[in-house]
């Protein structure tokens, strides 16, 4: 256990729909399954307009080794294969499908033959799992590590730290035999011998759920964490969890540690019991804008206009519509946008909600600096950037940020700090790839330069 | 497609509390003060500090309005600053050296540098010591509020061999500054600004602590020194703003520390009785060096920069 706690912010916790467990959604008329809901390369169609897919048929066929392969969520017929404008701003493949409405399995969904190692890591990654808490990355990819020995716990994250998310605390009260055996899997199959629980102190029914599978496993514990955001960011908890820094540019992996999210480790179980890949997300729905609130399970490719139908429609006009939670959601251009694997939370918010103060001057109050979990300097980071002072930004450390959003959300100037990190990021990326241009133009130039004078010299 | 959405890069909430919020609680801890100096000195007490924070106010808008600013009346700094000079001058302050003073904080301290949060000095600090410097002649004598004759603060009364009561002292009915003599109202303001989280223990509790410690090196009463004069006032509100303190926990240390040996080295041995006021302008002047002296390290990059 760490003897000092990280920083961090007392956001709201708006869990209103705690507890409400999941009702699953009837499929829409028609899915978009975008070919890149995780880290990495997009993955490859394998269908094309016109064909019949089921509930669980491969559409698409992992495009490198850092992706995923990607499932029908609906059976039905394939309408077409178009482009799909991604929340980062890039454009990648997606496949619409036109639902029968039956929902029809299809033939290949049966239970992996799990033996060992190897069985295991191909049923992951068959499974289209990638990391569901938000980042996405790709569970296989995580999984499967060069060293096995290098890995001596799994951290598995229920601190669930944003506001509104509860997702991941129905699937602690609903699914817990799941995370169990999911547990039971890891530890099987790939020869982990911790596991530890971080759970965020607001939820006490999903500690006390987590402990008795503890009193039942010996290699698990559960960690209490504080109601602090962001306990769930990857290193905060895994310094809460385990005591373990991991130092700056490292991967927990080379403390030792792997992190999973609680509905992952679910997830993993399910598709070992029932051959079902991921085809559909348990996901809040909830916001000021939105009539009835409540967690649902929806197919993969679902449109959120669809969502929030199903939830009751909107109370009143929503201004901004989230994915994921308001601390560092993504707000999305349009109501098409699809549920992806790794969407964990929609939110609508009204007007007034959506509504942010304009940034008035810095106070120097230090409030960014004494809540930042990386132990930064925002205000300082976001003045080095207004001078264009890239050693300053450098040696504050901004490649640093995780973006958890702390300094401006208690920012009381409201100064745009994250924003600022985020463009300083960019600023430095720029300026390194200009000069790395211009010392390869230098380096041609010497090159090209005597050849020059052999030329001047012959005539 | 349908209708576009707003979007805009996380964080999509805020925290409640603003700068204005921020400024009205230190107003509110004020107020112990500015009571309990209308009780001590009587209701002109309230005249000085009004006089004050229009002068401070008045004096904000007319810079931003000719500089073409935009008006930052708003946030309420300018009404933390008058209050907090008008409070650290005697009762029977002449009211135009009290304008005086006002504008030059707001306007050569504050405005000239940026405005709030770039300034480095504290404007209500310095403007105390420039009507201190400059109107040393005229200035009135500090009153004695029991007998109502123009005596000694309890500071020139100890030189003298004089002293007051430790309950005399805590309730303030003694000579000195409006907000200064009630060390009770004082604490009062600090508690409830450590409280609302405006300010932390830890600049107040190394100046105050530093200062007694260092009165008793020197042979002299820690209770007296820290109940008298300008200490109380200056640890808790003055040598807390935020501008011209760090902003790191050991940083604050460091400057409580530093203000509290200032202070004392000025009261042992200076030839003016009381060195609050030049203790925080000194040691504000070297915040931004305590600040890079005492910058945390980054978490998990303490490998290399």
């Amino acid at each position: 256990m760490s003897l000092f706690r990280l920083k961090g912010v007392r956001t709201p916790h708006r869990k209103n729909t705690a507890q409400m467990p999941a009702v699953r959604m009837p499929a829409a008329q028609e899915v978009v399954i975008p070919m890149s809901m995780h880290i990495g390369a997009p993955a490859t169609p394998l269908v094309k307009a016109g064909d019949t897919v089921c509930v669980g048929d491969v559409i698409a066929e992992a495009g490198g080794f850092v992706s995923a392969p990607v499932h029908a969520s609906v059976s039905g017929t394939v309408k077409s294969i178009g482009e799909f404008l991604l929340t980062s701003g890039k454009k990648v493949p997606c496949i619409t499908v036109v639902s029968d409405g039956m929902m029809t399995v299809s033939d290949c969904v049966k239970p992996p033959e799990v033996v060992d190692r190897e069985s295991f890591l191909n049923a992951v990654r068959a499974s289209g799992s990638v990391g569901l808490g938000g980042a996405g990355f790709p569970t296989f990819v995580k999984l499967n590590v060069k060293d096995p020995a290098q890995v001596d716990t799994v951290v598995i994250n229920g601190a669930e730290c944003e506001p509104y998310i509860t997702s991941d605390t129905r699937t602690m009260l609903d699914r817990a035999e799941e995370i169990e055996e999911g547990i039971r899997l890891l530890q099987t199959y790939l020869g982990i011998g911790q596991f530890v629980i971080g759970i965020e102190r607001n939820k006490p029914e999903c500690i006390a759920k987590m402990q008795e599978l503890a009193a039942r496993n010996t290699a698990v514990k559960v960690v209490s964490l504080p109601s602090v955001y962001p306990q769930g960011a990857e290193k905060v908890l895994i310094y809460h969890t385990t005591g373990r820094t991991v130092p700056a540019g490292k991967l927990p992996l080379d403390v030792g540690v792997i992190v999973m999210n609680c509905t992952t480790v679910a997830f993993l179980a399910q598709y070992v019991r029932t051959g079902m890949p991921l085809v559909e997300k348990c996901i809040t729905v909830d916001g000021s804008a939105v009539k009835c609130p409540q967690n649902i399970i929806a197919p993969v490719g679902t449109a959120l206009k669809d969502v929030f139908a199903f939830c009751g429609g909107f109370r009143e006009q929503p201004a901004k519509v989230l994915y994921g939670g308001p601390m560092m959601g993504i707000a999305v251009v349009s109501l098409d946008a699809p549920v992806i694997k790794n969407t964990n939370a929609v939110l609508a918010l009204d007007e007034q909600e959506a509504k942010m103060p304009s940034p008035t001057a810095c106070i120097r109050c230090g409030a960014c600096v004494n809540h930042c979990p990386m132990r930064l300097d925002p205000a300082g980071l976001s003045r080095a950037l207004e001078r264009e002072d890239a050693a300053a930004l450098i040696k504050g450390r901004v490649d640093l940020c995780m973006e958890c959003g702390c300094c401006s959300y208690i920012c009381p100037a409201s100064r745009p700090l994250i924003q600022q990190n985020r463009l300083a990021k960019e600023y430095l990326r720029k300026k390194k790839a200009r000069e790395e241009a211009r010392e390869k133009q230098k380096a041609e130039a010497a090159k090209a330069q005597p050849q020059v004078q052999q030329e001047e010299g012959k005539q | 497609m349908s209708e576009l959405l707003t979007v805009s890069p996380s964080p999509h909430i805020r925290s409640a509390r603003r700068t204005s919020h921020i400024m009205l609680d230190v107003i509110i801890a004020l107020i112990p003060a500015l009571v309990a100096a209308c009780v001590i000195f009587g209701p002109r007490s309230l005249l000085v500090v009004s006089v004050c924070v229009a002068a401070a106010m008045l004096s904000e808008w007319a810079f931003e309005r000719i500089t073409r600013r935009p008006n930052t009346l708003g946030d309420l700094s300018a009404v933390v600053t008058g209050m907090l000079l008008g409070l650290s001058l005697p009762f029977n302050m002449p009211l135009w050296q009290a304008v005086i003073g006002s504008a030059v904080a707001i306007i050569i301290v504050k405005q000239l540098f940026g405005g709030i949060g770039k300034n480095f000095a504290n404007p209500a600090v310095t403007a105390r010591i420039v009507i201190l410097v400059a109107f040393s002649n005229s200035a009135p004598q500090w009153i004695n509020p029991v007998d109502g004759v123009a005596g000694a603060t309890p500071l020139e009364r100890l030189g003298a061999n004089q002293t007051a009561s430790y309950l005399q002292l805590f309730l303030g009915e003694h000579g000195g500054s409006l907000g200064e003599t009630c060390a009770l109202a004082l604490l009062l303001g600090g508690v409830y600004l450590v409280v609302r989280r405006v300010i932390t223990w830890h600049v107040p509790i190394a100046y105050l602590g530093s200062a007694a410690l260092l009165s008793w090196a020197f042979g002299m009463d820690p209770l007296y020194q820290l109940l008298s004069g300008g200490l109380m006032l200056g640890a808790i509100f003055m040598a807390t703003d935020y501008s011209t303190s760090p902003c790191n926990p050991w940083g604050k240390i460091i400057f409580g520390v530093g203000c509290g040996l200032i202070t004392m080295l000025i009261r042992a041995f200076g030839s003016y009785p009381e060195g609050v006021s030049f203790a925080i302008l000194l040691m504000n002047i070297l915040c931004p060096y305590i600040d890079r002296w005492t910058a945390r390290k980054p978490f998990g990059g303490a490998v290399k920069a």
